[in-house]
């Protein structure tokens, strides 16, 4: 038998914009914990998605060598059949259903048609023992904690008699304590005989748990770091993370005046609408002056859509505190009507989902946010919507044969323009970008950027919110950094670096503490 | 390309070459009697109520697939507390205004749990089914209750007398009817060229004249062929006059205005459409609320034309409204159908009704096969946007 339990060889995956992954090689040592460690987008999450089966043997190129026979999944089940099992960032638990229906949704214990409820129990309570937990197998996952929730998927892993166990992001919602105690699991597994796969942001856990360490930068294998042989000190983990140039893919901004300030944000806490003793905002004072652009960066899930939906018009959360004033004077916002009469525009994230109204013509979507515009008395003057539409697509120069067209026909850049049209026929001060180029081309980009710069140029503020480094340095002026709901840095453009910008995101939490303490 | 434009050209017009071909069918079949003036009248009559609760469901249904299971309880109600009052010599008119505003208030009754509440529509219009059911019953006390006014019944009904007299006074031919046809005609004409033209003048793109004229010439050719076999019988329907003004206002309603677009917005995108500074609640509460004053409606021409009020009056009218909805291209999941779409689903369903009866085919298999065509309709929608994509 071989060393390696798992091989995966020049795996190349091409999204219709994008390539996720670019020749990939990815090997893991039987019975090692292996880290795997990226950007957000650099392709972690897609090479786990073709391990696991999610995107079927033919929609990439490459082989997945498992237990040296080349493996050919075509769903998730083929994979889990071969006894690997992913545990996925979001967990994927029925809240109304108990510990052990959980445990076994898909995979019931008992006859076809008879579910053996005292089986079924048994079973889960004998998992549940491995994992270290002794709630009973009876209880509602909605009336455990997160952190047991977690404990539960593994338990649940373990019950498909998993030998490869990949964990995305495990600790990316418990506390230290808890995160703690599952790292020690994985390393008690480890001695049993489990390998693991995990995906974590969280370099300082990495360095605690991981034998080996892979690092991807956009979709390509940058080196494999191991443990005892290579130097893996956060450093040298972030360089390998973010270590690229700049290349001049960002056009240059010429004497744009920066101005006063026209969005000022104080102590703004934001709480969880449906959690609602989770504080997702946590005292985040901000600002933006005219003719500047601030660049957000953080990780996934850090609360920069958060922040940005509770400010425009109160679109997210519950008990919300804290001052916004626009251009000096206190403004409540208390709908996005408000937030977009007070000069504010929130172009959102994930155009197809939150952004545009596919099954409608361009022209629609251009005029949505200020159907005013072309209204008078109620009715729309249809002639001055194509005109205003027409007049859009010219000056972003969006591809498309006609505004009449539905915006579904559009690729994803040219989406993104209409999105941008409608943003900026409503004539705002200050625009909140957030996402703005995600999942679209190079060239696109480009053109988005140069539309940025035409936006600051007219006196407008432009806030960005963006998970691409290289984009939030190449564009910004100024520059803050969101971590768990919280700004852990600010820096100018000349001092910003990916290195300093990864470097306090990572070691976010102790510093906060200190300040806590203090 | 030819092929190409001529899939494009039948997936665009699917419906009215379903109704065309239905009704040759029908035609061919019945040797040319579905086409008689009577029964041509008959459609509209008989049919006058899945007009006007259609075109109300369709806001429901563009808000986002949502659909309103009261109606035909409300059409019962509204119909049974119209002929209390007029039994009791109320004055005709203002019994009608009591009437759409009670259809109305009921409207707002539910819209209000729908739209601010964020009860289920579903289930809010279930429970008015069953509630304004059985008030009708209460109210009735199972009984029928006779509509004597019969003021009342020639203006809204459907019976033998109910036509817009003609001033002209024409022999076997109602003179009226023709002139109103032509001026319809040429009123259609006149806006259609003028859109056109007023568009050209705005440096914007136009569908050439030519398309433009064939189109019109083809819909003006079909209105004059009706317009002579109502004149050949006894003239307009006044139920004719009601469903058109309920056409025509939400015609304009739904494509021209800002409530009108609010309707597709939501249905297509709910988030974006809150997110661009639209008050979705609002939305919901105007599709439902009107759909109650459209419910009001239909039981004010439902009890002109069957000249009583009966508990059991207005069953299952809310599948006719729904079915004649997505036969007409209405988007089970919102965002997507228009009136004149609708209307043209209610017809089929409408020729459907009248083509098998006169067949003289079970009232049983007649169910079956408006439920085949409901069904087919759909399966058709479904696919051919799948293919699109």
């Amino acid at each position: 038998m071989s060393d390696n339990i798992l091989e995966m060889r020049g795996i190349t995956k091409q999204f219709p914009a994008t390539r996720a992954l670019d020749n990939v090689n990815f090997v893991v040592r039987r019975g090692s914990i292996h880290a795997l460690v990226g950007e957000n987008g650099a392709g972690k999450s897609t090479l786990m998605k073709i391990l696991s089966g999610l995107w079927p043997y033919g929609t990439y190129e490459g082989d997945v060598v498992y237990e040296g026979e080349v493996c050919r999944f075509n769903k998730i089940k083929d994979s889990e059949n071969k006894g690997i099992v992913i545990i996925h960032q979001e967990l994927a638990l029925v809240p109304y259903m108990s510990i052990g229906e959980n445990m076994f949704l898909g995979n019931e214990k008992g006859r076809k048609f008879a579910i053996d409820w005292e089986k079924t129990h048994a079973e889960a309570t004998k998992y549940l023992k491995m994992v270290g937990l002794s709630e009973s197998s009876k209880t509602l996952i909605k009336d455990i904690g997160v952190g047991k929730q977690q404990l539960v998927e593994i338990a649940k892993a373990l019950a498909k008699n998993a030998r490869l166990m990949i964990l995305d992001e495990p600790t990316s919602s418990l506390n230290e304590e808890d995160s703690r105690a599952l790292l020690d699991m994985l390393l008690e597994f480890k001695k049993q005989g489990m390998t693991s796969i995990i995906i974590s942001h969280k370099i300082n856990e990495i360095s605690y748990v991981a034998d080996d360490i892979t690092i991807l930068r956009d979709g390509k294998t940058i080196e494999t770091l191991t443990k005892g042989v290579d130097d893996i000190s956060e450093d040298r983990i972030i360089r390998g993370m973010v270590g690229r140039e700049i290349e001049d893919r960002f056009p240059k901004r010429h004497g744009v005046k920066i101005g006063d300030v026209s969005l000022e944000v104080e102590h703004w806490n934001v709480y969880h609408p449906i959690y609602t003793e989770r504080k997702v905002i946590d005292d985040v004072s901000f600002h933006v002056r005219q003719g500047e652009v601030v660049g957000f960066s953080g990780l996934m899930g850090a609360g920069r859509t958060e922040l940005a939906m509770s400010i425009f018009g109160r679109s997210y959360g519950t008990e919300i505190s804290g001052t916004v004033k626009i251009h000096g004077r206190e403004v409540k916002l208390h709908s996005p009507r408000q937030a977009i009469d007070a000069g504010l525009a929130y172009v959102t994230e994930d155009r197809k989902v939150n952004g545009l109204i596919l099954s409608n013509p361009i022209s629609v979507n251009t005029t949505l946010a200020n159907l005013k515009g072309v209204t008078s008395h109620g009715v729309i003057d249809r002639d001055k919507e194509l005109k205003v539409a027409d007049d859009y697509k010219n000056k972003l120069r969006t591809k498309t044969p006609s505004v009449t067209l539905n915006v579904s026909s559009l690729s994803g850049g040219n989406m993104q323009k209409v999105l941008l049209s409608k943003w900026m026929y409503s004539d705002p001060d200050i625009l909140i970008l957030d996402e703005p180029t995600r999942g679209i081309d190079v060239g696109a980009k480009y053109e988005i950027y140069c539309i940025i710069n035409d936006l600051v140029a007219e006196g407008k503020s432009v806030i960005m919110i963006s998970s691409e480094l290289p984009e939030v340095l190449g564009m910004s002026d100024r520059i803050y950094v969101l971590n768990e709901g919280r700004i852990v840095g600010e820096f100018s453009q000349e001092e910003a670096s990916q290195e300093k910008i990864m470097a306090r995101i990572l070691s976010a939490d102790p510093s906060v503490k200190e300040k806590k303490q203090s | 390309m030819t092929k190409t434009k001529i899939l494009r050209f039948v997936q665009k017009y699917t419906m009215m070459i379903a109704l065309i071909l239905v009704t040759a069918f029908f035609a061919w079949q019945t040797k040319g009697k579905i086409l008689l003036p009577q029964n041509i009248t008959n459609i509209i009559s008989q049919n006058a109520y899945v007009f006007v609760l259609a075109t109300g469901m369709l806001c429901c249904i563009l808000t986002g697939g949502n659909i309103d299971l009261s109606v035909g309880s409300v059409v019962c109600f509204v119909g049974t507390i119209g002929a209390v009052l007029m039994h009791n010599k109320l004055n005709m008119w203002l019994a009608v205004l009591v009437m759409l505003a009670v259809g109305l208030l009921i409207g707002a009754w539910q819209a209000f749990w729908i739209a601010y509440v964020k009860v289920p529509p579903f289930i809010t219009t279930l429970a008015g089914m069953l509630i304004f059911r059985g008030l009708s019953n209460v109210v009735l006390q199972g009984k029928t209750m006779a509509v004597t006014n019969e003021k009342f019944v020639r203006i809204f009904g459907g019976g033998a007398n109910c036509y817009v007299p003609d001033i002209f006074h024409g022999e076997g031919m109602n003179i009226l009817c023709i002139v109103v046809g032509v001026l319809a005609c040429l009123a259609f004409l006149f806006l259609t060229f003028r859109a056109n033209i007023s568009r050209r003048k705005a440096g914007l793109e136009a569908e050439s004249l030519k398309v433009v004229a064939v189109k019109a010439l083809v819909i003006v050719a079909v209105g004059i062929f009706f317009t002579v076999r109502l004149a050949q019988y006894k003239g307009l329907p006044m139920a004719l006059i009601w469903v058109v003004t309920v056409i025509a206002i939400y015609s304009y309603i739904t494509s021209k205005t800002t409530i009108g677009r609010h309707l597709y917005a939501v249905g297509g995108n709910e988030t974006a459409t809150r997110l661009s500074g639209i008050n979705t609640k609002r939305v919901y509460f105007f599709a439902y609320s009107n759909m109650g004053l459209l419910a009001g409606l239909a039981g004010i021409l439902t009890i002109a034309r069957l000249t009583s009020a009966q508990p059991t009056y207005g069953q299952s009218y809310e599948m006719d409204a729904i079915g004649s909805c997505f036969i007409g291209g209405a988007s089970a999941y919102g965002g997507v159908g228009t009136v004149p779409g609708v209307i043209i689903g209610a017809l089929l369903m409408g020729v459907i009704n009248i083509g098998m009866s006169i067949m003289g085919v079970d009232a049983n298999y007649q169910k079956v096969v408006k439920g085949l065509v409901l069904l087919a309709a759909v399966i058709f929608d479904v696919v051919s946007k799948k293919k699109n994509n």
